[in-house]
């Protein structure tokens, strides 16, 4: 871990932007909302899902042994699932026991 | 009359309850693997109550994250967030001494379970909103707290349990996805967080991602933004 001071800082900021973030509309928009606003509302939201897959994705070595196939195959799973049976905890709990089978048996 | 508002709202809550443990504990495994203990998860769980933006902040505390990068990431992974008390404006409006409460704990779960706007009956309709926030809640810090015990001593090797994240928003991607006015969004954060990973590196491509993505939706309002926003 870090220096706990740091860290403090850190979550500190991410509670107070958090709470921000959900009382400001109430405070901002008392009468109406700006369609920009309404705007980003309607498409950031699946924009930023697409950004945290690949966040979570980012130090995955495709280079080298075993080439992201773990990742791979788990990322196929998932997706594969939620498809088919549009049941997320389902898909989170198959993909993550197979990719952790992967990583810890396999590769 | 207390009672039963207090039994209905633990029954409406319960969808939530599995969900909410099982990543509560992910996340209080991958805290404590990261070296942060159960002060610290529970503190993120009942401070912050926010799933994808704690598993995010795991990778912002043990990388040493600047300020301005926690900040800049919280607006973006949180943005969704302002887009719901938008449409809760109403809703609780005359919530009284529920409310700041009410509005502290708008998850994406409790969001969907209490946007329809129905309660059991309008007496007691903020005391119910409440309740099935605050049972919300409760899942979720347990689950952090079981989670940060349970990363000591459980029997096996929790190696690769961080891929639990990835799954939650690939889960969510696939269902955006099924929606077709999502697609181009969804595409424009994928690319554009890609292209962005590929220029900068893994260290320092979030916030140059998080600009791309806003501009590009900014340049494609005119083709995606004409129908349905009056909300």
């Amino acid at each position: 871990m870090n220096g706990s001071g740091h860290s403090a800082i850190l979550v500190a900021v991410m509670s107070a932007g958090t709470i921000l973030l959900r009382f400001l509309p109430f405070l901002l928009f008392r009468k109406r909302v700006p369609p920009y606003v309404s705007y980003l509302g309607k498409v950031l939201p699946p924009a930023i899902i697409g950004m945290l897959v690949i966040y979570c994705l980012r130090s995955t070595p495709i280079l080298s042994v075993p080439f992201g196939i773990p990742e791979l195959i788990g990322v196929l799973t998932v997706l594969g699932l939620q498809v088919w049976k549009h049941h997320s905890l389902l898909s989170i709990l198959a993909g993550t026991g197979i990719y952790m089978l992967l990583v810890q048996v396999v590769f | 009359m207390k009672r039963k508002t207090v039994r209905q709202a633990f029954l409406r809550s319960i969808p939530v309850m599995a969900g909410y443990l099982v990543l509560g504990i992910g996340f209080g495994v991958l805290m404590h693997n990261a070296g942060y203990g159960l002060p610290w998860s529970l503190a993120m769980s009942l401070l912050i109550y926010a799933g994808s933006m704690q598993y995010v902040g795991v990778g912002l505390l043990s990388g040493g994250a600047a300020v301005i990068t926690a900040i800049l990431t919280t607006v973006m992974v949180n943005a969704r967030h302002l887009f719901y008390s938008i449409s809760m404006i109403r809703l609780y409006r005359d919530a009284g001494r529920y409310k700041p409460y009410l509005i502290f704990a708008l998850t994406d779960e409790t969001y969907s379970l209490l946007c329809g706007g129905e309660a059991p009956d309008v007496e007691n309709a903020a005391l119910y909103r409440f309740l099935v926030s605050l049972f919300n809640h409760s899942y979720w810090v347990i689950g952090s707290v079981l989670g940060s015990l349970l990363g000591s001593v459980l029997p096996f090797s929790t190696k690769g349990i961080e891929f639990s994240m990835t799954a939650l928003f690939l889960a969510s991607f696939a269902e955006q996805w099924g929606r077709k006015e999502n697609r181009i969004p969804a595409a424009a954060g994928l690319i554009g967080t890609l292209l962005s990973l590929l220029v900068f590196g893994p260290e320092r491509f979030l916030i140059p991602a998080m600009l791309l993505i806003t501009l590009v939706l900014t340049l494609l309002r005119g083709s995606l933004g004409g129908k349905g926003v009056e909300s």
